[in-house]
Protein backbone atom coordinates (compact mmCIF):
# COMPACT_ATOMS: atom_id res chain seq x y z
CA UNK A 1 0.00 0.00 0.00
CA UNK A 2 2.95 2.43 1.09
CA UNK A 3 4.47 1.81 -2.32
CA UNK A 4 1.38 2.04 -4.32
CA UNK A 5 0.95 5.66 -2.33
CA UNK A 6 4.49 6.44 -3.08
CA UNK A 7 4.52 5.78 -6.63
CA UNK A 8 1.00 7.82 -6.98
CA UNK A 9 2.97 10.95 -5.18
CA UNK A 10 6.53 10.24 -7.50
CA UNK A 11 4.03 9.95 -11.03
CA UNK A 12 4.83 6.32 -11.28
CA UNK A 13 2.53 4.58 -14.54
CA UNK A 14 1.61 1.39 -12.75
CA UNK A 15 -0.22 2.90 -10.21
CA UNK A 16 -2.13 5.43 -11.93
CA UNK A 17 -2.54 3.34 -14.36
CA UNK A 18 -4.24 0.95 -11.70
CA UNK A 19 -6.51 4.13 -10.73
CA UNK A 20 -7.38 4.84 -14.52
CA UNK A 21 -8.59 1.33 -14.54
CA UNK A 22 -10.61 1.50 -11.55
CA UNK A 23 -12.21 4.69 -13.30
CA UNK A 24 -13.06 3.17 -16.07
CA UNK A 25 -14.84 -0.37 -14.52
CA UNK A 26 -16.62 2.16 -11.77
CA UNK A 27 -18.12 4.07 -14.56
CA UNK A 28 -18.84 0.80 -17.00
CA UNK A 29 -20.33 -0.39 -14.03
CA UNK A 30 -22.21 2.78 -12.63
CA UNK A 31 -23.57 2.99 -16.84
CA UNK A 32 -24.95 -0.70 -16.63
CA UNK A 33 -26.81 -0.85 -13.07
CA UNK A 34 -30.39 -0.89 -12.51
CA UNK A 35 -30.25 0.54 -9.29
CA UNK A 36 -29.65 4.33 -9.44
CA UNK A 37 -30.66 6.62 -11.87
CA UNK A 38 -28.18 9.35 -10.95
CA UNK A 39 -25.48 6.77 -10.97
CA UNK A 40 -26.48 5.89 -14.68
CA UNK A 41 -26.43 10.13 -14.80
CA UNK A 42 -22.85 9.89 -13.84
CA UNK A 43 -21.28 7.02 -15.46
CA UNK A 44 -20.22 8.66 -18.66
CA UNK A 45 -18.15 11.52 -16.81
CA UNK A 46 -16.64 8.94 -14.40
CA UNK A 47 -15.63 6.91 -17.56
CA UNK A 48 -14.40 9.49 -19.58
CA UNK A 49 -11.95 11.26 -16.61
CA UNK A 50 -10.78 7.47 -16.25
CA UNK A 51 -9.95 7.08 -20.13
CA UNK A 52 -8.43 10.28 -20.32
CA UNK A 53 -6.36 9.38 -17.11
CA UNK A 54 -5.26 6.25 -18.99
CA UNK A 55 -4.16 8.22 -21.68
CA UNK A 56 -2.27 10.74 -19.97
CA UNK A 57 -0.48 7.98 -16.79
CA UNK A 58 0.23 5.60 -20.34
CA UNK A 59 2.97 8.40 -21.02
CA UNK A 60 4.35 8.54 -17.79
CA UNK A 61 7.83 6.64 -16.08
CA UNK A 62 7.43 3.30 -14.99
CA UNK B 1 26.77 -11.71 -62.49
CA UNK B 2 23.15 -11.93 -60.92
CA UNK B 3 21.97 -8.28 -59.26
CA UNK B 4 20.42 -8.17 -56.06
CA UNK B 5 16.40 -7.17 -56.02
CA UNK B 6 17.11 -3.66 -55.08
CA UNK B 7 19.72 -3.08 -57.98
CA UNK B 8 16.51 -5.24 -60.29
CA UNK B 9 14.17 -2.26 -58.74
CA UNK B 10 16.26 0.65 -59.31
CA UNK B 11 16.52 -0.20 -63.12
CA UNK B 12 13.04 -1.06 -63.17
CA UNK B 13 12.35 2.70 -62.04
CA UNK B 14 11.42 4.94 -64.95
CA UNK B 15 14.20 7.36 -65.71
CA UNK B 16 12.02 11.04 -64.51
CA UNK B 17 10.13 9.25 -61.25
CA UNK B 18 14.04 7.75 -60.42
CA UNK B 19 15.59 11.36 -61.13
CA UNK B 20 12.88 12.93 -59.05
CA UNK B 21 12.99 10.46 -55.92
CA UNK B 22 16.76 10.58 -56.11
CA UNK B 23 17.02 13.69 -53.87
CA UNK B 24 14.62 12.55 -51.03
CA UNK B 25 16.28 11.29 -47.87
CA UNK B 26 15.04 7.97 -46.35
CA UNK B 27 12.98 9.34 -43.85
CA UNK B 28 11.25 11.26 -46.72
CA UNK B 29 10.42 8.15 -48.29
CA UNK B 30 9.27 6.40 -45.69
CA UNK B 31 6.61 9.56 -45.01
CA UNK B 32 5.68 9.10 -48.89
CA UNK B 33 4.93 5.17 -48.54
CA UNK B 34 3.38 5.73 -45.23
CA UNK B 35 1.13 9.27 -46.41
CA UNK B 36 -1.85 6.91 -48.20
CA UNK B 37 -2.52 4.48 -45.27
CA UNK B 38 -2.21 7.80 -42.73
CA UNK B 39 -4.65 9.70 -45.04
CA UNK B 40 -7.21 6.54 -45.51
CA UNK B 41 -6.90 6.41 -42.06
CA UNK B 42 -7.75 11.04 -41.32
CA UNK B 43 -10.38 10.05 -43.90
CA UNK B 44 -12.12 6.99 -42.94
CA UNK B 45 -11.37 7.14 -39.30
CA UNK B 46 -10.38 10.03 -37.81
CA UNK B 47 -12.25 12.92 -39.32
CA UNK B 48 -15.85 10.98 -38.59
CA UNK B 49 -14.80 10.96 -35.18
CA UNK B 50 -14.20 14.44 -34.68
CA UNK B 51 -17.12 15.43 -36.88
CA UNK B 52 -19.48 13.07 -34.73
CA UNK B 53 -18.31 14.67 -31.64
CA UNK B 54 -18.99 17.93 -33.22
CA UNK B 55 -22.53 17.04 -34.21
CA UNK B 56 -23.17 15.82 -30.93
CA UNK B 57 -23.45 19.16 -29.80
CA UNK B 58 -26.28 19.91 -32.57
CA UNK B 59 -29.04 19.68 -33.19
CA UNK B 60 -28.81 18.53 -36.27
CA UNK B 61 -30.61 15.97 -38.34
CA UNK B 62 -30.11 13.91 -41.18
CA UNK B 63 -33.19 14.17 -43.32
CA UNK B 64 -33.76 17.75 -42.74
CA UNK B 65 -30.30 18.86 -44.53
CA UNK B 66 -31.77 22.63 -45.21
CA UNK B 67 -32.73 22.83 -41.48
CA UNK B 68 -30.66 25.73 -39.53
CA UNK B 69 -28.05 23.86 -37.51
CA UNK B 70 -28.26 24.79 -33.69
CA UNK B 71 -25.22 24.54 -31.57
CA UNK B 72 -26.71 23.13 -28.25
CA UNK B 73 -23.78 22.62 -25.59
CA UNK B 74 -24.52 19.65 -23.49
CA UNK B 75 -28.57 19.16 -23.78
CA UNK B 76 -28.15 16.17 -26.05
CA UNK B 77 -25.72 14.19 -23.24
CA UNK B 78 -28.20 15.33 -20.39
CA UNK B 79 -31.33 13.97 -22.11
CA UNK B 80 -29.30 10.69 -22.66
CA UNK B 81 -28.09 10.18 -19.16
CA UNK B 82 -31.07 10.84 -17.80
CA UNK B 83 -33.27 8.90 -20.38
CA UNK B 84 -34.74 6.30 -18.23
CA UNK B 85 -35.78 4.16 -21.60
CA UNK B 86 -32.05 4.51 -22.86
CA UNK B 87 -30.72 3.44 -19.14
CA UNK B 88 -33.42 0.06 -19.45
CA UNK B 89 -31.33 -0.75 -22.81
CA UNK B 90 -28.12 -0.02 -20.49
CA UNK B 91 -29.49 -2.69 -18.27
CA UNK B 92 -31.03 -5.04 -21.32
CA UNK B 93 -27.17 -4.86 -22.92
CA UNK B 94 -25.41 -5.72 -18.72
CA UNK B 95 -27.84 -8.67 -18.57
CA UNK B 96 -26.67 -9.57 -22.35
CA UNK B 97 -23.09 -9.16 -21.06
CA UNK B 98 -23.07 -10.90 -17.83
CA UNK B 99 -24.88 -14.08 -19.17
CA UNK B 100 -22.90 -14.43 -22.07
CA UNK B 101 -19.57 -13.98 -20.29
CA UNK B 102 -20.48 -15.85 -17.46
CA UNK B 103 -21.46 -18.87 -19.75
CA UNK B 104 -18.93 -18.95 -22.25
CA UNK B 105 -16.38 -18.61 -20.12
CA UNK B 106 -17.70 -21.74 -17.55
CA UNK B 107 -18.16 -23.75 -20.76
CA UNK B 108 -15.16 -22.26 -22.84
CA UNK B 109 -12.77 -23.51 -19.97
CA UNK B 110 -14.08 -26.42 -19.04
CA UNK B 111 -13.84 -27.03 -23.32
CA UNK B 112 -10.73 -26.13 -23.16
CA UNK B 113 -9.70 -28.03 -19.87
CA UNK B 114 -11.52 -31.24 -22.01
CA UNK B 115 -9.05 -30.57 -25.09
CA UNK B 116 -5.71 -30.54 -23.39
CA UNK B 117 -6.05 -33.87 -22.49
CA UNK B 118 -4.18 -36.14 -24.85
CA UNK B 119 -7.57 -38.46 -26.47
CA UNK B 120 -8.03 -39.84 -30.03
CA UNK B 121 -9.48 -37.52 -31.91
CA UNK B 122 -9.00 -35.09 -30.06
CA UNK B 123 -7.91 -32.51 -33.14
CA UNK B 124 -10.90 -33.61 -34.74
CA UNK B 125 -13.35 -32.60 -31.42
CA UNK B 126 -11.08 -29.28 -31.80
CA UNK B 127 -12.14 -28.27 -34.99
CA UNK B 128 -16.16 -29.40 -34.52
CA UNK B 129 -16.26 -27.01 -31.59
CA UNK B 130 -14.93 -24.17 -33.34
CA UNK B 131 -17.03 -24.30 -36.16
CA UNK B 132 -19.69 -21.93 -35.15
CA UNK B 133 -17.53 -19.33 -34.82
CA UNK B 134 -16.59 -19.26 -38.14
CA UNK B 135 -20.35 -18.57 -39.57
CA UNK B 136 -21.67 -15.20 -40.43
CA UNK B 137 -23.75 -14.01 -37.14
CA UNK B 138 -26.28 -13.00 -39.68
CA UNK B 139 -26.64 -16.26 -40.84
CA UNK B 140 -26.44 -17.77 -37.16
CA UNK B 141 -29.46 -15.10 -36.31
CA UNK B 142 -31.61 -16.81 -39.02
CA UNK B 143 -31.24 -20.08 -38.54
CA UNK B 144 -31.70 -20.28 -34.60
CA UNK B 145 -34.98 -17.87 -35.40
CA UNK B 146 -36.02 -21.16 -37.00
CA UNK B 147 -34.54 -23.44 -34.43
CA UNK B 148 -36.71 -21.34 -31.90
CA UNK B 149 -39.91 -21.87 -33.63
CA UNK B 150 -42.77 -23.05 -31.44
CA UNK B 151 -44.35 -25.24 -33.33
CA UNK B 152 -41.16 -26.70 -36.17
CA UNK B 153 -38.35 -25.60 -34.11
CA UNK B 154 -35.73 -28.20 -32.50
CA UNK B 155 -34.77 -26.17 -29.79
CA UNK B 156 -38.81 -26.70 -27.50
CA UNK B 157 -38.73 -30.53 -28.90
CA UNK B 158 -35.23 -30.76 -27.19
CA UNK B 159 -36.30 -28.98 -23.64
CA UNK B 160 -39.47 -31.32 -24.01
CA UNK B 161 -37.85 -34.77 -24.43
CA UNK B 162 -35.45 -33.32 -20.76
CA UNK B 163 -38.80 -31.30 -19.06
CA UNK B 164 -41.79 -32.90 -20.56
CA UNK B 165 -43.12 -29.24 -21.19
CA UNK B 166 -45.61 -28.84 -23.94
CA UNK B 167 -43.41 -27.81 -27.32
CA UNK B 168 -45.93 -25.12 -28.14
CA UNK B 169 -46.65 -23.80 -24.59
CA UNK B 170 -44.14 -20.93 -25.11
CA UNK B 171 -41.91 -19.52 -27.40
CA UNK B 172 -38.22 -18.44 -26.80
CA UNK B 173 -38.29 -15.34 -28.84
CA UNK B 174 -41.38 -14.19 -28.23
CA UNK B 175 -41.66 -14.15 -24.98
CA UNK B 176 -40.24 -11.27 -22.34
CA UNK B 177 -38.93 -13.57 -19.63
CA UNK B 178 -37.51 -15.97 -22.41
CA UNK B 179 -35.84 -13.92 -25.39
CA UNK B 180 -33.02 -11.93 -23.16
CA UNK B 181 -32.37 -15.80 -22.49
CA UNK B 182 -32.53 -16.64 -26.08
CA UNK B 183 -30.10 -14.42 -26.90
CA UNK B 184 -27.61 -15.45 -24.82
CA UNK B 185 -28.17 -19.41 -25.68
CA UNK B 186 -27.20 -18.41 -28.87
CA UNK B 187 -24.30 -16.04 -28.70
CA UNK B 188 -23.27 -18.43 -26.21
CA UNK B 189 -23.22 -21.25 -29.00
CA UNK B 190 -21.38 -19.24 -31.18
CA UNK B 191 -18.46 -17.47 -29.01
CA UNK B 192 -17.73 -20.31 -26.54
CA UNK B 193 -15.29 -21.66 -29.01
CA UNK B 194 -13.19 -18.74 -29.19
CA UNK B 195 -12.66 -18.40 -25.18
CA UNK B 196 -11.69 -22.43 -25.53
CA UNK B 197 -9.46 -21.01 -28.00
CA UNK B 198 -7.62 -19.01 -25.82
CA UNK B 199 -7.71 -21.19 -22.62
CA UNK B 200 -6.38 -23.70 -24.68
CA UNK B 201 -3.54 -21.73 -25.76
CA UNK B 202 -2.85 -20.42 -21.49
CA UNK B 203 -3.53 -24.62 -20.55
CA UNK B 204 -0.72 -25.58 -23.04
CA UNK B 205 1.99 -22.71 -22.11
CA UNK B 206 1.85 -24.31 -18.55
CA UNK B 207 4.87 -26.48 -18.50
CA UNK B 208 4.49 -29.84 -17.42
CA UNK B 209 7.94 -29.40 -14.79
CA UNK B 210 5.11 -27.09 -12.62
CA UNK B 211 2.66 -30.40 -12.46
CA UNK B 212 5.43 -32.91 -11.85
CA UNK B 213 7.05 -31.19 -8.88
CA UNK B 214 3.45 -31.26 -7.54
CA UNK B 215 3.38 -34.09 -7.88
CA UNK B 216 6.31 -34.92 -5.94
CA UNK B 217 5.20 -32.68 -3.27
CA UNK B 218 2.30 -35.00 -3.08
CA UNK B 219 -0.63 -32.28 -4.01
CA UNK B 220 -3.79 -33.68 -4.80
CA UNK B 221 -5.00 -32.87 -8.48
CA UNK B 222 -7.71 -30.72 -6.93
CA UNK B 223 -4.71 -28.88 -5.42
CA UNK B 224 -3.12 -28.60 -8.70
CA UNK B 225 -5.41 -27.48 -10.41
CA UNK B 226 -6.51 -24.67 -7.83
CA UNK B 227 -2.57 -23.50 -7.55
CA UNK B 228 -0.91 -23.79 -10.76
CA UNK B 229 -3.37 -24.55 -13.46
CA UNK B 230 -6.15 -21.84 -12.57
CA UNK B 231 -3.05 -19.09 -11.86
CA UNK B 232 -1.48 -19.56 -15.25
CA UNK B 233 -4.57 -19.22 -17.01
CA UNK B 234 -6.23 -16.24 -15.31
CA UNK B 235 -4.58 -13.86 -17.71
CA UNK B 236 -5.57 -15.48 -20.68
CA UNK B 237 -9.27 -15.83 -19.06
CA UNK B 238 -9.20 -11.92 -18.69
CA UNK B 239 -8.08 -11.82 -21.83
CA UNK B 240 -10.88 -13.26 -23.34
CA UNK B 241 -13.51 -12.14 -20.89
CA UNK B 242 -12.65 -8.22 -22.04
CA UNK B 243 -12.29 -8.82 -25.75
CA UNK B 244 -16.24 -10.71 -25.24
CA UNK B 245 -16.65 -8.10 -23.34
CA UNK B 246 -15.65 -5.32 -25.79
CA UNK B 247 -17.49 -7.46 -28.75
CA UNK B 248 -20.74 -7.72 -26.90
CA UNK B 249 -21.39 -4.15 -25.78
CA UNK B 250 -21.14 -3.49 -29.38
CA UNK B 251 -23.74 -6.38 -30.38
CA UNK B 252 -26.06 -5.84 -33.24
CA UNK B 253 -26.27 -8.15 -35.79
CA UNK B 254 -26.88 -11.60 -34.21
CA UNK B 255 -29.67 -9.92 -32.00
CA UNK B 256 -31.58 -7.89 -34.74
CA UNK B 257 -31.80 -10.71 -36.63
CA UNK B 258 -32.72 -12.75 -34.06
CA UNK B 259 -35.02 -10.77 -32.07
CA UNK B 260 -34.91 -7.20 -33.77
CA UNK B 261 -35.12 -5.93 -30.29
CA UNK B 262 -38.17 -7.28 -28.99
CA UNK B 263 -40.83 -8.07 -27.59
CA UNK B 264 -41.46 -4.58 -26.93
CA UNK B 265 -37.74 -3.26 -26.12
CA UNK B 266 -36.75 -6.27 -23.71
CA UNK B 267 -34.00 -7.59 -26.05
CA UNK B 268 -33.02 -3.88 -27.33
CA UNK B 269 -29.53 -3.81 -26.46
CA UNK B 270 -27.65 -0.17 -26.78
CA UNK B 271 -26.47 -0.74 -30.49
CA UNK B 272 -29.79 -1.13 -31.84
CA UNK B 273 -31.41 1.46 -29.88
CA UNK B 274 -28.39 3.82 -31.27
CA UNK B 275 -29.42 2.81 -34.65
CA UNK B 276 -33.09 3.25 -34.41
CA UNK B 277 -32.20 7.24 -33.18
CA UNK B 278 -30.41 7.41 -35.98
CA UNK B 279 -31.66 6.16 -38.62
CA UNK B 280 -35.06 5.46 -37.64
CA UNK B 281 -36.11 8.40 -35.74
CA UNK B 282 -33.31 10.57 -37.54
CA UNK B 283 -32.22 12.72 -34.15
CA UNK B 284 -28.83 12.98 -35.76
CA UNK B 285 -27.03 15.09 -33.21
CA UNK B 286 -28.92 13.02 -30.22
CA UNK B 287 -27.31 9.84 -31.90
CA UNK B 288 -23.86 11.11 -32.14
CA UNK B 289 -23.80 12.18 -28.81
CA UNK B 290 -24.93 8.66 -27.86
CA UNK B 291 -22.41 6.83 -30.04
CA UNK B 292 -19.64 9.07 -27.64
CA UNK B 293 -20.73 7.84 -24.53
CA UNK B 294 -20.75 3.88 -26.27
CA UNK B 295 -17.08 5.54 -27.99
CA UNK B 296 -15.76 6.08 -24.86
CA UNK B 297 -16.78 3.04 -22.91
CA UNK B 298 -15.43 0.83 -25.62
CA UNK B 299 -12.41 3.16 -25.52
CA UNK B 300 -12.16 2.94 -21.59
CA UNK B 301 -12.29 -1.03 -21.67
CA UNK B 302 -10.03 -1.35 -24.76
CA UNK B 303 -7.40 0.36 -22.73
CA UNK B 304 -7.87 -1.86 -19.57
CA UNK B 305 -7.58 -4.89 -22.25
CA UNK B 306 -4.76 -3.35 -24.15
CA UNK B 307 -2.96 -3.53 -20.51
CA UNK B 308 -3.93 -6.93 -20.23
CA UNK B 309 -2.61 -8.58 -23.24
CA UNK B 310 0.45 -6.43 -22.72
CA UNK B 311 1.13 -8.60 -19.15
CA UNK B 312 0.14 -11.79 -20.80
CA UNK B 313 2.99 -10.81 -23.73
CA UNK B 314 5.16 -10.29 -20.11
CA UNK B 315 4.81 -13.54 -19.20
Amino acid sequence: MITFFSGLMRLRRSPWEMVATILIALGVVMLMQPFFLWGYTYSFIVTLIGTVMFIIVSHFPE
Amino acid sequence: MSSTPMERAAKATPRLLAKRISGISDRGIAWLFVSPTIFLLLAINIFPLIWTIYLSFTNYRANRIGREVKFIGLRNYERILSDPDIWQTMQATAHFLLGTLFFQVLIGFSLAWLINRKFKGNDLWTTIIVLPMMLSPAVVGNFWKFLYQPQTGLFNYVVTFFTGVDPSSYTMIGDVALAPWAIIIVDTWMWTPFVMLICLAGLRSIPDYLYEAASVDRASKWRQFWTITIPMVLPFLMLAVLFRGIENFKMFDLVVQLTGGGPGSITELTSINLKREAFEKWRTGYASAYAVILFVTVFGLASIYVKALNKVKER
